[in-house]
Order: structure tokens, then sequence, then C-alpha cells
């Protein structure tokens, strides 16, 4: 197939776009976590995130989170055109810091938790979930 | 406000004092994301449920704020304590200003 | 030597998927604690077809999907029979009733779901579970039909399932209905479409097997009006043959035509002695 000048630059353009998106997805999450944290660090140990390994329709996949203790965990998924998913502030008449859900994935992607502990720091959890196509039915 | 929103709630009737309890809801809202487009092309716009509370006599158990990855029909399931015996609130905020309600009284 | 080897080594290779290819699970389907019929031998009219045993669809999903049916709460298609609840005591229509007027409860219509489609000897037509209930508003209440894959429709279709199941399902192709029996199974083995593909290509020679990621079933419809995880909603048989027909590329019949009907009459009896689950819960 033979290009023109014209469609090489487009082509290039475009591959060069597809390379900074998903930086820029990232960036998002980035910044959802900032705002959470107040740009503390974050420890890994805390916070249980249960995703399936294999969600069979993207529309609905049902996650839990736990985090004993916690006042607040917060679910991004890091591969959605917005990252945000929901957010769990718990009360005083909280039996357990954990709750579940279904969720939206736009396509194979990190799950992520982030829970802030009774002691004001944070840790974060995460899971991959593939998200598959289906054959007949989609 | 969106139409056919019916919530659900599974509270158990009776705990003793000071049981965690499961608490499960699932409300029937299509949770339009913002992202799909219509027929023409043009994108439909978001229209969610962007907050659930839930409450025991006045004290909070859990306040989810809600984005539009949560699935249609969203569903929570949580635990609460039962100090004593009195009425479960629960509360939907949709995008459009609606507020959708539920109660549920436990005997201790 | 080397080209035995060979050979060897790709039927090896050829075969080991077959190994791997998922069957249904072992595990046992219980809805709020009452163990539904999901896997039995098959009924004496699939003597033919290869297939001893019958499963729900139920069996060839994945586990967080099969949860999800488990529990009447969890749920999603339950909301919509919440919805044809108020429906159903809703009265509407010049002759001024709701269902409960002639209906009582809509306990009253259990066993129905089990035994439809069901050939009307008065009307002198064959009619699916849609069929009757419009027939009902129309000649009886005095009211507009509901759109026949509507969500109306597929919320009553939902209710009147519920009252269904555990029982197994149960449809006659004798006497007026074999003429139907006949037609739809000579559908089910048609290939449509520019993939040529007939029903049984998929669900009666390759259930267990993979197409891309779908796992598929046999084809049986014990479980509708289902949840769909896709469309987020309540789906009808008519629906999902229209589907399957599109995706073969072909031009499909309407919802609620003579082909449609003869073809449900036909797929409904292919799952004779499985329970009625309706709604389920599907991908």
């Amino acid at each position: 197939m033979d290009f023109t000048r014209r469609e090489t630059l487009a082509l290039t353009g475009a591959a060069a776009l597809t390379f900074v998106l998903p930086f820029r997805a990232n960036a998002a999450v980035d910044d959802a976590i900032a705002n959470f944290t107040g740009g503390a660090a974050v420890g890994d140990a805390g916070v249980e995130l249960t995703a399936p390994e294999i969600a069979e329709n993207g529309n609905t996949v049902p996650i839990s989170v736990s985090a004993p203790g916690a006042t607040a965990i917060m679910i991004l998924a890091a591969g959605n055109p917005t990252p945000g998913v929901a957010t769990f502030n718990f009360g005083p008449l909280a039996a357990s810091q954990s709750a579940s859900t279904r969720m939206r994935l736009a396509g194979t992607q990190d799950v992520i938790a982030i829970a802030k502990l009774a002691d004001g720091s944070f840790a974060r959890s995460s899971k991959t979930v593939k998200v598959t196509i289906g054959g007949c039915g989609g | 406000m969106a139409s056919g929103v019916k919530p659900r709630v599974k509270v158990p009737k009776s705990a003793s004092a000071g049981e965690a309890i499961v608490i499960k809801t699932l409300i029937s809202h299509p949770m339009e994301s913002g992202q799909r487009k219509d027929s023409s092309g043009n994108p439909i716009p978001r229209s969610i449920i962007n907050r659930f509370t839930c409450e025991f006599n006045g004290q909070s158990v859990i306040d989810i704020t809600m984005e539009p990855a949560i699935s249609t029909n969203p569903y929570f399931e949580f635990e609460a304590t039962v100090p004593e015996a009195g009425d479960f609130a629960f509360t939907w905020y949709d995008d459009d200003g609606s507020v959708y309600n539920d109660t549920q009284s436990i005997a201790v | 030597m080397k080209y035995k080897a060979m050979t060897a080594f790709a039927a090896l290779a050829i075969s080991a998927p077959m190994l791997f290819a998922g069957g249904a699970d072992d595990d046992t389907l219980s809805i709020d604690g009452e163990v539904m019929i999901s896997k039995t031998a098959a009924p004496a009219h699939m003597a033919e077809t290869g297939i001893d045993t019958i499963i729900s669809g139920w069996h060839f999903r994945e586990d967080d999907t099969q949860a999800m049916q488990t529990d009447t709460f969890d749920n999603p298609g339950m909301i919509a029979v919440d919805q044809a609840i108020d429906a159903w005591n809703t009265v509407e229509g010049t002759a001024e009733k709701s269902c409960a007027s002639c209906h009582e409860g809509p306990e009253s219509l259990a066993g129905v779901r089990a035994v439809y489609p069901k050939w009307n000897a008065e009307a002198g037509e064959m009619r699916t579970l849609a069929m009757q209930v419009n027939n009902c508003r129309t000649e009886q209440m005095g009211a507009e039909a509901y759109k026949y894959d509507g969500a109306q429709m597929t919320a009553m279709e939902a209710l009147i399932s519920v009252q269904s199941r555990g029982m197994p399902v149960n449809v006659a192709i004798d006497g007026p209905a074999a003429e139907y029996y006949e037609k739809g199974k000579e559908i089910y083995y048609t290939r449509y479409g520019q993939l040529e593909l007939s029903c049984a290509n998929c669900h009666e020679q390759n259930y267990g097997n993979y197409i891309r990621a779908d796992h598929l079933s046999q084809g049986q419809i014990n479980g509708f009006p289902t949840y769909r995880l896709k469309n987020a909603g309540l789906v009808q048989t008519h629906n999902r043959f229209r589907g399957c027909i599109r995706d073969t590329r072909a031009e499909t019949f309407a919802v609620g035509s003579p082909e449609f009907i003869a073809l449900e009459v036909y797929v409904a009896s292919r799952g004779n002695g499985l329970s009625v689950e309706g709604p389920s819960v599907r991908q």
C-alpha cells in the first residue's frame, strides 16, 4: 500500500497520540489519588480489594473492599475514561469498614483501592481485571 | 426525576443489641454515564445517582460518593451495628436533584 | 520419522485445548435455598441430537455471575418483578380492571410459565406468554397492548416466571403443537446468514466450548426472561433469537413472528425437565 506524505503524517500523528493518551489517563488517576491523600505517602498494607480475575461482562463487575479501622476507601478504575468509581465514607455505626458494589470496566485494566486508615495514613491495593469480549451476543 | 426508579433494601427484621448485620441495597436507575452516544452520534448527557447514605436513628452508617463507573441498578452491601431498636434511613441523591428514600425498621 | 513426530505433536496440540475447553461446571443452583433442577436427562424427543443431559445456561457462567442468581435480592432482574407487581395492581383500560381484579395475586399463576408456549384451543392459535398477556389486556381489560418486547411486557413475563420458579418446564409438543414443533426444529437446524451458522452448530455441537471469550451454553430458555449483564436489563426469548440470528449476519425474523413462535416452542421443549429459573442472570 502506498502512502502519500499527507497520510504518513496523519498516521504518525495518530500513533503519537495513542502513546500520549494512556499517560494522560494515568495522570487523572494520580490526580484523584493526590486529592484523596493530600499528597501523603501511601503504604501497601491495610486494605484488601477483591475483584474477579476475568469479568464475564464489563458492564457489571462485582468488587469488594475492606480496610479494618479505615475512615474512607476510594476506588479507581485506571483504564476507564474517568477513573473515579466510588468513595466509601464509614460512619460511627458501620460495623466493619468493608463494602461491596458492582462497577463498569471499559476494558482490561487495574482497579485500585486507597484506604484512609484510622491513624491518618493511607494504604493502597490494586488488582488487574481482564474484561473479555464475548463471541456471539457481544 | 429519572422514571421508574425503585429502591430495594434487605435488612434483617431483628437483631441483638450491638450486633453487626449485613445490609444490601439495590435501586433501579440507568446510571447514564455520559459516555454513550445516541443514534445520531450526539453524546447522551450524564445522569447518575451521585451519592448514597445510610443512617440509623440519625447516626451515619455509610456515605458513598458515586461516580459514573458504578453499574446500572447500583448495588451496595455493607455492615451496620445495631445498638438499639430503630429505623434505618436510606437516601439516594440523583444528579437531576431528585432524592429517593427508603426506611426499614429493626427490632432488638 | 520427523514427520511422524510432528503430526503426533500437532495432534496433541489440537486435542489439548479440548481438554481445557470448559464443559458445564458441577455447582448446584439453589435460589434462596431452593434447589433447582439445572441438569437432567434429555427429553425423549431429543434422542437423535446426541445430547443425553440437558444443562441450564447457569452452569456455563463465571462464578460471580452465577452468584448473582442465587439470591433473589442480589438478582437485579427482580427489580423488574417489583415494577410488574405495581403494574399488576394498577387498574387500566375501559373495563376498569387490573390484573388483580381477575387473577387476585400473582401466585395464582403458578405453573403457567412452565407450560408456555401453549396452544389456545378457543382462539385456535399457539400463544407465547407475551401474546397471552396482551390478549388479557386487550380483550379482558380493554387496555392497550404492551409492546411485545418492551420493558413492561418483559417485567410482567419476569413476574409470571417467578411464580413457576423451580417447576420443571413442560411444553407440549403433540397434538396442535406438533406443527409448530416441527417448524421450530427446522429453523433450529437451518444455517443462516453470511456466517452460515445454525442454532445447532453452536448450541448442540459446541456447547461447552468457547466462541472467542464466550462460553457456549446449550441454548436453553428455561431462565428467560434473563437479566443480561451486557444490557444491564431483562432480555426476552425472542430478543435473544433475534440477536443470535443477527450475529450470523442475517436478516432476522421479527419479535413475535410465526417463525420465532415456532422456534420458541421447539427450544422450550428441548428444556423440558429443567426448572424454570426466571428471571435468571446471564452475561
